[in-house]
Order: structure tokens, then C-alpha cells, then sequence
């Protein structure tokens, strides 16, 4: 198993970090006192006051900047395996591409338009 | 090496869970949560097939990358059409959204 | 099939996925399931790693829990909707248990095993040593001959997506 092989560091990794988190909660849980007040349990301490609860409804617009980050997400995504092959294909790949990101940009303008992309 | 029937077993495992998630619950979020998990279960499905049967054609990846992109597109429009019944009728339990149910 | 390093973590994997899916169908609070959700997300992409798909994992890991996730995140702080914690399942939700598990009989049972199960032809099937790099894919996705057509309406598909997205989910005023 090749694949599998080469992320074995990457396992080593995800293991040890468990392991640590656990380790250093364990021991701060076992050992170390436990005495809450007001003060210390407040979200930012020695920081600012929170102005609410967190649980309040939040403006649309940050859902729509997640959309327009999601879809452009997907597009590098596709482009990298193209920038991969980029220099084997020539010509017609970036034709391709060409036509791609043409239609993508179809919607970008329409967001431009629409005023997605600014805040106020 | 593990047998395929095996992947077979978690994709189905998978699938079910995210089927039931879809059949019993309220709320709408919940409701896409469990297709996502359907959407997982079925690139399990395409990948492993792919990586057993035939690896020597890219179908079974480029599948599974273009499951990416419909869950992608589906989360989003999914995710505002929510956010639009919200706004309209304040509630996101899909028993209240029964405007065509007469 | 022999206990090796490689099942053991196939079945880690797998308890990672499964775990989080029931998490995400079980959970009251939405942002708990979704943390479950993006737990399970975490399995898939370790199983795409096992069959040796690592450009899928690595989509998984950055579309999935980095877009999707937090998409979902999002609209369930927009709906306010984890405050309302009374009745998470509709009536009808003994009914979709049994549904739910007897699909899953009828997969394992009818398909699974007869097919592809221990003792069947396929069993012995074997994956194959060969690597489909990213290189693989790039040329199934730009070659004429492969899956040129597709890429494309792929990129119509997202702006559909991204055009009906802005006009239903953006404010009146």
C-alpha cells in the first residue's frame, strides 16, 4: 500500500495530538485546583465584557459571503489537478480552463452586481 | 488487506444512519445533515469500487469529485432556501412549512 | 483476513465514521451535530486514504469539513434553531427506525454478501498495487476523450448555484 505508506507520519501525527490533548486535560483535571467565580468563568477573562449571548440571530450576509467562498473553494479544487497536467496538454487545456473560469465569471459579475460582495 | 464487502458494509452502515437522520427529523438543518451523510456513504462506495475494480479508469474518482460539487451546490442553495423559509414564517421545522399540504 | 496494521486502522476509520453519523443523526443541540457531522466527515476522508485516494482526501478535508461544515454552522446560527430543544423527531420516527434498519438488512443480505460477501468470487478480489496520482485525474478531467463535457457543466452547475443562492437567501431591504 503505497498511499497508505506515505501518510504513516501524517497517523503519527493525528496520534500523537490525541494522545497530547488528553494527556495535558487529564492532568490539569487531576491535579490542579478548582475553585470557579464569576469572574473567572466569564468567556473572555480580564477581557472585554461580552455585549449578548452568544446565541443570537446573525446577519444574512455573512451566509452569503460562506456561498460565495464555498463555490470558488470548488473551483481551485478543480484547477489544481488541471495545473497538474497543465504543461503535458497545452493549448486545449487552457482552453478549457479559459471557458471554465468564463463561466464561472458569469456568476461573480451577477454577485459584483447584486452588492454580495460588500459589507454595508 | 481489507475485502471490499467490508467498505461496502460502512457505506451501507453510513447510508442508513443518514437515511434515518432524513426520515425523522424536525428540523430542516437536520434533515441536510443526513444527506450529507448519504452523499459520504456513496463516494465510500464509488471510491472503493473504483479502487478494486477497475483501477486503471479515473470514473470512480472523477465521480466522487463531482458528488463534491453537487453536495457543494446543494448545500448552498439547500442552506438558503432554509434560511428563506425562516425568514417568512420564523420556524425552520419543516411540519410547519405546510402552506401547499391542504 | 489477517489482522495487520492496515485493518486495525481501517477499523478506527470506521468507527470514526460511523460514531459521527450517529452523532449527527442523534444529537439535540445542532452544533453538536454538526461537530459530530464534521467527525464523520474526518472517517471518510481517512477511508479515502486506505483506498488510495489521497487528492480526495485532501478535497474532503478542505471542501467538506472547511466549506461545508462551516456552511452548515453558519445557517444554523442564522436560524437560531438550536435554541428550540423540545421534540427533535417528528411522529413518525419508530416507523423511520425500522424503515432505516431494514434498508440496511435488505443492502447487506441482498447485495452485499451474496455479491461481493466472504466466499463469494469477488471476495478475493484484491486492489491493485498501481497509483493513480493526481496527474491521473487531471488528464481524466482535460483529455477530449475522458470527461472534458462534465467539467464544464460542473463549473454552470456552481454558478447556478452561486446566482440562486444570492437571490434566495439575500434580504428584500
Amino acid at each position: 500500500m503505497p498511499t497508505f505508506d506515505e501518510f504513516a507520519p501524517i497517523g503519527a501525527l493525528l496520534i500523537l495530538s490525541v494522545v497530547m490533548v488528553a494527556l495535558i486535560t487529564i492532568i490539569s483535571r487531576l491535579f490542579g485546583p478548582y475553585r470557579p467565580s464569576l469572574r473567572k468563568t466569564a468567556p473572555y477573562e480580564s477581557g472585554m465584557k461580552p455585549i449578548g449571548p452568544a446565541v443570537r440571530r446573525f446577519p444574512v450576509r455573512f451566509y452569503l459571503i460562506a456561498v460565495l467562498f464555498i463555490l470558488f473553494d470548488i473551483e481551485v479544487v478543480f484547477m489544481l489537478p488541471w495545473a497538474v497536467v497543465f504543461r503535458q496538454l497545452g493549448l486545449f487545456a487552457l482552453i478549457e480552463m479559459v471557458i471554465f473560469i468564463a463561466i464561472l465569471l458569469v456568476g461573480y459579475f451577477y454577485a459584483w452586481r447584486k452588492g454580495a460582495l460588500e459589507w454595508e | 488487506m481489507v475485502p471490499l464487502w467490508m467498505y461496502l458494509f460502512v457505506a451501507a452502515a453510513l447510508f442508513c444512519i443518514g437515511a434515518y437522520g432524513v426520515f425523522a427529523r424536525r428540523n430542516a438543518v437536520a434533515i441536510l445533515m443526513g444527506i450529507e451523510l448519504m452523499l459520504n456513504a456513496v463516494n465510500i462506495n464509488l471510491v472503493a469500487f473504483w479502487r478494486y475494480q477497475t483501477p486503471f479508469v479515473m470514473s470512480g474518482q472523477v465521480f466522487a469529485a463531482f458528488v463534491f460539487v453537487v453536495a457543494a451546490a446543494e448545500a448552498a442553495v439547500g442552506l438558503a432556501i432554509i434560511i428563506s423559509i425562516y425568514r417568512n414564517r420564523r420556524s425552520v421545522i419543516v411540519e410547519d412549512v405546510d402552506l401547499l399540504k391542504w | 483476513m489477517e489482522f495487520n496494521i492496515h485493518s486495525i486502522v481501517f477499523l478506527i476509520f470506521s468507527v470514526i465514521t460511523l460514531g459521527g453519523g450517529l452523532g449527527t443523526v442523534t444529537s439535540r443541540n445542532l452544533i453538536h451535530g454538526a461537530v459530530y457531522l464534521i467527525v464523520s466527515l474526518f472517517g471518510v476522508a481517512g477511508l479515502f486514504i486506505l483506498l488510495s485516494a489521497p487528492f480526495l482526501a485532501a478535497i474532503q478535508v478542505l471542501v467538506y469539513i472547511g466549506a461545508i461544515a462551516i456552511l452548515i454552522i453558519f445557517a444554523v446560527m442564522l436560524t437560531r434553531s438550536m435554541t428550540r430543544m423540545t421534540e427533535i423527531y417528528n411522529r413518525q420516527w419508530s416507523l423511520s427506525l425500522v424503515v432505516s434498519a431494514l434498508l440496511f438488512v435488505l443492502l447487506l443480505v441482498g447485495i452485499i454478501l451474496p455479491v461481493w460477501g466472504p466466499g463469494t468470487a469477488n471476495a478475493a478480489l484484491q486492489p491493485s498495487e498501481l497509483v493513480a496520482t493526481t496527474v491521473d485525474l487531471g488528464v481524466a478531467f482535460v483529455d477530449g476523450n475522458q470527461f472534458v463535457l462534465p467539467f464544464e457543466v460542473a463549473s454552470l452547475l456552481l454558478t447556478a448555484a452561486m446566482i440562486g443562492a444570492i437571490v434566495i437567501a439575500r434580504d428584500r431591504d
